[in-house]
């Protein structure tokens, strides 16, 4: 027989923020929570806090100058930033870069894209409460850091792309230490899976928790291991190969499940596949030039130019209105980070809020590239 | 019977992880990566690339290789270089000649871009390896790179 009790008790929705300083949200943006309980009802994000106008900044500058502004968007994948901004330029100047630059490029990406899997992967156990994740993933990126600081002088902010190649050749060491870096990763992953996957609190944590749909995943433009997540095909690399992608075979990162341990896996196969493209590219760099000499003063033809590479967070777009002068008219960034965040609110809605951190950590947010 | 086999899992996959931490609590030593700066200081090498501040080198007898062709001011995005220029007479043919006077750095705006380096046409400016650059005062960070009395080689043209 069923209780029959007369409650007058009823609960209350109340409103909390999280952030903009808070250290899960891995910056400084702001979460406005609306909860029942612990039960969150609705979140909605509030942007601004680092907006620095780079877009603005890019009408302003010459095109060799815009590229190392973009170093300060997405800051971990500063690399493929700067190469999409000099693939724009070259692809409105009808320039072809040597095979050489184009290799290079594609290598430094593919490096650039394990570091900031590596730092997700650090900062993603930490916010589901696992530390020494953070250090073993530290210790793997500062070998990558070394090799960019050889080579490129900068350990974050390398600007090492130029419209028309790179700044300058890569140093002799290179490849000698890439090829060590490869065989030590190697062992590591397996060690990555072994410390945090099978774990039972962090299957707790991730499986089944923020399940993302792949139309929500579409409808929203989610893109990069987010929409991979939830078996989007959607990496650029494959559907508009550009640099030496074309040369090269690579499996793209698919998982269906959409919840926060698909992502996992998605970037944890993505290490693999880095791997596998970095050694299939490292051994035959084909000799040549590093750049192709430009004007001092660039100036692009009047007219639209849009390309799109694929960062370690998804889909950039870079698109130039171009009237003939020295500046662009108009310089837009299609930044992966800020249609990530679109989804926030469909994925955490009647989760709880200790969720809400796993799934800010698996769609990966770094804020410049949300505010920029 | 879930529930102890709940515990079983949560027990192995502990047992798991704590084997990967417990392999580096054994090997510690080995392949330790913490640097004990500042005691280090001494054999501290940065890269030779590495960008650390934008100087002028100077050879013995206080000549650099600076024309004064204002190309780094323009390719820097930021206004962290200023020249204030000046026209002398060049010694051999008597003509009148721009030099610079004051070859200003702000180290403090300078995003270490890399661009002014690449633009100038003599090399006159480098990359030095210095990484210890916080003052207690900002004023201290507008540097003047051209030594005081020091004068262009002879024959760099740009
Ligand atoms: S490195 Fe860049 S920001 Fe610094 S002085 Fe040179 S051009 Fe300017
Ligand atoms: S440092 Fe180089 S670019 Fe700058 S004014 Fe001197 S010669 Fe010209």
């Amino acid at each position: 027989m069923e209780p029959t009790v007369k409650s007058n008790i009823k609960t209350e929705e109340y409103f909390i923020n999280m952030g903009p300083q808070h250290p899960a949200t891995h910056g400084v943006l702001r979460m406005m929570l609306t909860i029942d309980g612990e039960i969150i009802k609705n979140v909605e994000p509030d942007l601004g806090y680092i907006h620095r106008s780079i877009e603005k900044m890019c009408e302003r500058d010459s095109y060799q100058q815009i590229v190392h502004l973009t170093d300060r968007m997405d800051y971990l994948s500063s690399h493929i930033n700067n190469e999409a901004v000099c693939l724009v330029v070259e692809k409105a100047l009808e320039i072809d870069v040597p095979e050489r630059v184009k290799v290079i490029r594609t290598i430094i990406g593919e490096l650039t894209r394990i570091a900031s899997h590596c730092l997700w992967w650090g900062v993603m156990g930490m916010d589901v409460g696992a530390l020494t994740t953070y250090f073993y993933a530290f210790r793997d990126r500062e070998l990558i850091n070394d090799i960019f600081e050889e080579t490129c002088g900068a350990r974050l902010t390398m600007n090492y792309n130029i419209p028309g190649g790179l700044m300058f050749d890569i140093h002799p060491n290179f490849v000698k230490r890439t090829k060590e870096f490869i065989a030590h990763f190697k062992t590591k992953i397996p060690e990555y899976d072994r410390l945090l996957k099978g774990n039972v609190i962090f299957q707790k944590r991730t499986k089944g928790i923020g399940v993302l749909s792949p139309e929500d995943a579409i409808s929203f433009g989610a893109s990069g291991p987010v929409a991979r997540g939830s078996g989007v095909n959607c990496d650029i690399r494959k559907i508009h190969p550009y640099s030496a992608y074309d040369l090269v075979k690579f499996e793209e990162a698919l998982q269906t499940d959409g919840d926060c341990l698909a992502r996992y896996k998605v970037r944890i196969q993505e290490m693999w596949q880095s791997l596998s493209i970095i050694e299939q590219l490292i051994d035959n760099i084909p000799e040549g030039d590093t750049k192709v000499a430009t004007k001092a003063v660039i100036k692009l033809p009047k007219g639209e130019y849009y390309q799109r590479v694929e960062t370690a967070r998804g889909e950039l777009g870079c698109y130039v209105n171009s009237t003939g002068t020295k500046n662009p008219y108009r310089f837009k960034f299609r930044s992966p980070g800020l249609s990530n965040l679109g989804v926030i609110n469909s994925l955490a809605t009647g989760s709880k809020i200790g969720d809400l951190v796993a799934i800010m950590a698996t769609i990966d947010i770094v804020v410049p590239d949300i505010d920029r | 019977m879930s529930y102890f086999s709940d515990i079983y899992n949560g027990i192995k996959t502990l047992l798991t992880g704590m084997s990967v931490t417990g392999g580096y609590f054994i090997r510690a030593r080995k392949g330790a990566l913490t640097q004990q700066y500042p005691d280090n200081r001494e054999t501290l090498k940065m890269f030779d690339r590495f960008r650390g501040e934008v100087i002028m080198p100077h050879d013995d007898v206080n000549e650099h290789r600076c024309t004064g062709c204002q190309k780094c001011e323009i390719a820097c995005p930021n206004g962290t270089i200023e020249i204030i220029w000046d026209r002398g007479i060049d010694e051999e043919t008597g003509k009148k000649k721009k030099k610079i006077d004051q070859h200003i750095y702000h180290l403090g705006m300078c995003t270490m871009c890399g661009l002014c380096i690449e633009a100038c046409p003599t090399d006159a400016i480098v990359w030095a390896q210095n990484y210890e650059n916080s003052v207690y005062d900002r004023t201290s960070l507008t540097k003047v790179l051209n030594q005081p009395g020091s004068k262009v080689k002879a024959g760099i043209e740009d």
